[in-house]
């Protein structure tokens, strides 16, 4: 199983070669990819140096393409695939189907891989894919659990990805508008969720915080109480009478223990989330990560490392981990 | 004229209510009627043969008739079900995730795709063009300028891809595997004792400020407030939009359908406001900007 790490900059890129990443993913700086965090993010001197770094060490580069273009913006995305064609990127990771059918066409020998961002959670939907874009690989959404995960292995006509480690989503992938309903924002239209530039925290009376996105109260923290960033599926809300983390708690993915279970489905890479991450960060995670996948490929005893885990749960969101929803209870 | 449709009820209601409230929708102002599960795999009041039933029913009655799929599609068991409705010629399939696409394409039964699925510009509607495509939804969080340039790529193009906006009703906005509704009764989704059955209309989810935010229903998250593009229906004429789509809630709808049906033609002026159910009007998805913003002028 490939380990494929998020470079969100040079530096984490490189870290993320140095410490073991078989591959990596970047995007550029602006909104044709789905981290677009001020300050992140690659032109297209920084992506050449990378890709020259990463192949000399021999791991490759992914470029992620993959927020949806409108028409006011197609040139802007297909001059980006162009650019990663150019820059000798080894995939794009694409969403949009007109994107996908413009890379097929004029870039047939670059490998294509779909996006988390493109929603495709059965073989049915992998099929269409293949078939209409020859994708070579699919990231699957986070939404799925484990049995649903074999499911659609079994009959794949695809390489999969899954999301091993890193910022949880619930929803499903690519069809999300939860952010655009707050802000005028969204993965899909900016590559941007909870966007930054509409976060205000104001200390309340008691000496508190309060944490709000468009004006909007996402959560209410008392004196002392860690506050986590306001990703709106995060907050506290109000339901007849409750209140609660009603829709998620802040926690992050952690399927180190699913690892055998993966690579007995024929899972091809295990992916790392966070290009917003600091290059630190990349360091410990793909450092572990690394170490878990050369243990799993010494042979069936398999065991996890309690180094790894208090690694990765220091490194956590809200200090918690959790197997998301690839196992399927609601909490 | 524009036509109006009834999207596919959001929420979980018993049998019995469905069909209280398409013999009723049989008598309503409205072109099309879109029927079908689109949201929990758990809900199975109707199975797919009552759906076709039904759909038979209304057809008879002179509605065009449209079979939507899941959203969300997670196990064998939902292809199985997808399967029933794409794999039959009588009746166009909305398309609501593209497991749907790839069956309905496969066995040539001809689709439109619904608000869920990501259309965001004319070289994505051209690919659907070539395998039986025939109409679309403009996906909820894109707005007039995005569709009147779509729109007008399609005629240059000369694509004929009838264009249908959510224009009334709450927004759905997230698909999870996980159901709210279970979580906020402190149930394991797969043991939910279908709550949802309580909730007609969905949970109000609400900021610890009490304004209106969300509203939870299963494993589906809409708006707060209520969309509602009933002043805009002269522009969306001109723009092009072929069809206003109206989503079905519990209470008053007939009265939204007599509404809308008015303006479109116009006998009661776009800017006289509909006083119902209680919840905030919005319509900022429309203007470009925050979905929840109401623009008013």
């Amino acid at each position: 199983m490939e380990l494929v790490c998020p470079a969100g900059s040079l530096p984490a890129l490189k870290t993320a070669v140095d410490n073991g990443a078989d591959a990596v993913y970047l995007g550029f700086r602006d909104s044709t990819n789905a981290r677009q965090f001020a300050g992140l993010n690659f032109n297209d001197k920084r992506a050449a140096e990378g890709i020259a770094y990463a192949h000399g060490k021999g791991a490759r580069v992914f470029c992620a393409i993959n927020t949806y273009p409108q028409p006011q913006g197609w040139s802007q995305w297909t001059a980006a695939v162009d650019r990663a064609a150019r820059l000798g990127v080894d995939a794009v990771i694409l969403a949009d189907m007109g994107l996908l059918d413009y890379a097929a066409n004029r870039y047939p020998d670059l490998p294509r891989h779909l996006s988390v961002q493109g929603s495709a959670t059965s073989y049915e939907a992998l099929q269409f894919y293949k078939d209409n874009f020859g994708i070579r690989r699919a990231v699957l959404p986070r939404v799925l659990s484990l049995d649903q995960v074999k499911g659609v292995a079994r009959h794949s006509p695809v390489e999969l990805e899954v999301f091993a480690f890193g910022s949880l989503c619930i929803m499903a992938e690519g069809r999300c508008y939860l952010s655009s309903y707050l802000t005028d924002e969204s993965p899909n239209s900016k590559g941007a969720c909870s966007p930054a530039k509409a976060v205000r925290w104001e200390e309340t009376a008691d000496g508190g915080l309060e944490s709000r996105l468009n004006d909007v109260l996402i959560d209410r923290y008392a004196r002392g109480e860690p506050a986590g960033y306001p990703t709106l599926c995060k907050g506290r809300f109000e339901v007849e009478g409750d209140i609660y983390h009603a829709i998620e708690e802040p926690v992050s993915l952690n399927t180190l223990d699913l690892l055998p279970e993966l690579k007995a489905l024929g899972i091809s890479a295990v992916k790392i989330e966070g290009r917003q991450r600091s290059p630190a960060y990349i360091a410990d995670v793909a450092r572990t990560w690394r170490q878990a996948l050369d243990r799993l490929g010494q042979g069936p005893e398999f065991a996890v490392d309690p180094a790894w885990q208090s690694t990765l749960a220091g490194l956590s969101e809200g200090g918690l981990t959790t197997l998301g929803a690839y196992h399927r209870k609601w909490k | 004229m524009m036509k109006l449709s009834l999207g596919p009820i959001l929420w979980f209601w018993s049998k019995q209510s469905v069909f209280e409230f398409y013999a009723k929708a049989a008598e309503w102002p409205v072109e099309t009627i879109y029927l079908g599960e689109a949201v929990c795999s758990r809900r199975r009041e109707l199975k797919p043969d009552d759906w076709l039933d039904l759909a038979r029913e209304l057809k008879a009655c002179g509605k065009d008739v449209v079979l939507s799929t899941l959203t969300l599609i997670e196990s064998e068991a939902d292809l199985r079900r997808l399967r029933r409705f794409c794999e039959q010629d009588e009746f166009l399939v909305e398309a609501n995730d593209q497991s749907a696409l790839q069956v309905a394409i496969r066995n040539r039964i001809p689709f439109i795709t619904g608000p869920s699925m990501n259309i965001y510009n004319t070289a994505s509607l051209k690919i659907l063009a070539r395998q039986g495509l025939q109409g679309w939804n403009l996906p909820v969080e894109l707005g007039k300028e995005t569709l009147e340039q779509l729109i007008r790529e399609l005629k240059t193009e000369d694509l004929d891809l009838p264009a249908e906006v959510f224009s009334w009703g709450f927004l759905p906005l997230a698909w999870s595997s996980r159901c709210f509704t279970a979580r906020h009764y402190n149930l394991p989704k797969d043991n939910c004792e279908f709550r949802c059955l309580e909730h007609p209309d969905g949970m109000e989810l609400r900021t610890r400020e009490s304004q209106e935010l969300f509203r939870i229903n299963g494993i589906s998250t809409l708006s707060g407030s209520r969309y509602d593009l009933m002043r805009e229906l002269p522009e969306m004429e001109r723009i092009g939009v072929s069809t206003v789509r109206l989503s079905p809630e519990h209470q008053g709808m007939d009265e939204v359908v007599k509404r809308f049906d008015q303006v479109r033609r116009g006998d009661v002026p776009a800017t006289d406001p509909l006083q119902l159910v209680e919840a905030p009007p919005c319509n900022g998805y429309w203007y470009g900007k925050p979905g929840m913003d109401l623009v008013t002028y």
